[in-house]
């Protein structure tokens, strides 16, 4: 078992290598990078912009609940809801629902491209598919997974406003206030970055996986799941790792 | 013309194509023959260059492509059209960008010029009318010419097609038979192709060799064929009615 790790890890850095060459015309490339920046980021504006509301609301009801003490300023229940948010919320867990969603699209695409004799079509044009399939894909995802980072965390913090606006659960001007005590720009830029790396992440794996897949409908199945499994782990190994290098 | 010299391709403890000697020569349509298991893609895909040899060499006009740096190996394959055995056309784009997909990479042509070519490839397969569909709304006789036209869309100088004539009905077979048959003449390419339809070999059969468990058992045309003594090859020939007919007749 150990093997296969050390080997699969070695054919995945091969695998980078391959697809991060040269495209073989930058025209061709730009168009495949807004197919894929369209399929793969702006498709998924719906279900981050669903679910930052919901998990704003939440988290307001959540920490007002547990902050009863009539000694904590009400106002605090803004802050650690945008706390909240821009540090954990918006990065890791749009990042590990975008595992699921990004990385079966790329890890499937790809899987049945490679079972159909696709790719090998590609190939044997003289075209290096590896690059033509997945540098457009990785990098729009990495370059663009920002965006929803922001887009969440202020759907997020609209989600918490709803829910105090309609529930009066503390005063709407201490959430307010709240939402604006001691904003630290840095952790904006703190969580793009972690966001960048889960999605470079998310769909090299996926892609990979793709790929390499075989054995037939099952083996793309098997493809797309593994890729999801390992995608949420690293996610969540990185998120320790990157946390400890950049706030520490 | 290409040379395959003493070819031999195991996976572990797998011997799949054993000592394979045999030329392929210009405008004839060269066939691979055998039972499923024989070795035929896996031949096929060592001859394309998708599966390296372990033993043995593949010339292409006295060129090993084997021996080539990854960049000139790539563009030599652009002198290689491949017809896939479930055709392999993109998904994700339209019958004519199926068609202009190696145009795209490696012409400096004009959308305009790219359009005429690729529309006038898909006219000498008889599947104009359908630029703007998918290859999912075709059917498969359909799929397999716009995957000929793809292939011829460069003009190469060689056409491999794995396996045309699987999963057609009789009458569409043969009209994939003598398409290819047509443009290996038209345009004097050398056309090797993997099948193990007796109709195509008896149709189109310029050069025939039979696999027999990764060795080539025979080499002739479809008319010595009937006079082989070679055992596999008979039976092989004999699971045919028509085939077996005839050759019960020359006896």
């Amino acid at each position: 078992m150990l093997r296969d790790f050390f080997i699969q890890t070695g054919q995945y850095f091969l695998f980078l290598k391959i697809v991060f060459k040269k495209p073989e015309k930058w025209k061709i490339f730009w168009k495949q990078f807004i197919l894929e920046a369209d399929k793969l980021i702006v498709s998924s504006v719906v279900l981050v912009s669903v679910i930052s509301v919901f998990i704003g609301g939440v988290l307001v009801i959540q920490t007002a609940s547990n902050m009863n003490n009539p000694f904590l300023d009400r106002m605090l229940v803004g802050y650690m809801v945008r706390e909240s948010l821009i540090l954990e919320f918006c990065s890791t867990m749009v990042a590990l629902i975008l595992a699921g969603k990004i990385g079966s699209n790329i890890a499937s695409e790809l899987g049945s491209m490679r079972i159909t004799e696709q790719i090998d079509a590609i190939e044997m044009m003289g075209v290096n598919s590896a690059s033509f399939l997945v540098l457009p894909k990785v990098l729009a995802v990495t370059i663009l997974s920002p965006l929803l980072v922001l887009l969440s965390f202020v759907l997020g913090l609209l989600g918490g406003w709803i829910v105090v606006y309609m529930t009066s659960i503390i005063p709407l001007a201490k959430y307010a206030s709240g939402l604006k005590y001691c904003f630290t720009e840095f952790y904006v830029f703190y969580s793009c970055v972690k966001m960048s790396i889960f999605c470079f992440m998310i769909s090299s794996i996926a892609a990979f996986k793709g790929y390499y897949a075989k054995g037939g409908a099952l083996g793309v199945g098997r493809s797309s799941t593994k890729s999801i499994v390992i995608s949420c782990i690293l996610i969540l190994m990185f998120d320790l790792i990157i946390t400890q290098l950049m706030l520490y | 013309m290409i040379k395959i010299e003493h070819l031999y391709k195991s996976f572990g403890d797998v011997h799949v194509l054993k000592d394979i000697s045999i030329e392929y020569q210009k405008g004839l349509c060269n066939m691979i023959i055998g039972a499923s298991g024989s070795g035929k893609t896996v031949l096929l895909k060592t001859l394309i260059g998708l599966l390296e040899p372990d033993r043995g060499s593949v010339t292409f006009n006295g060129k090993d492509i084997s021996d080539l740096p990854y960049e000139e190996k790539k563009l030599f394959r652009q002198n290689i059209g491949v017809l896939f055995q479930n055709s392999a056309l993109f998904d994700f784009a339209t019958v004519i960008e199926n068609v202009m997909f190696p145009m795209d990479f490696f012409t400096d042509w004009s959308r305009k010029r790219k359009i005429e070519r690729a529309l006038y490839c898909l006219e000498r397969v008889n599947v104009q009318g359908n630029e703007k569909k998918y290859p999912g709304e075709l059917s498969g006789g359909m799929q397999k010419r716009v995957g000929i036209a793809r292939a011829i869309a460069l003009n190469p100088e060689y056409l491999i097609c794995d396996e045309p004539n699987s999963g057609l009905d009789p009458e569409t077979s043969i009209m994939i038979d003598q398409l290819i048959h047509g443009l290996t003449k038209e345009f004097g390419m050398t056309t090797v192709i993997n099948t193990h339809d007796m109709n195509s070999i008896l149709e189109i059969g310029d050069n025939i060799g039979f696999l027999h468990q990764g060795r080539m058992l025979w080499q002739g045309d479809r008319h010595s064929i009937f006079k082989t003594t070679c055992q596999e090859l008979r039976k092989f020939v004999c699971a045919n009615s028509l085939a077996r007919n005839i050759m019960e007749r020359n006896e």
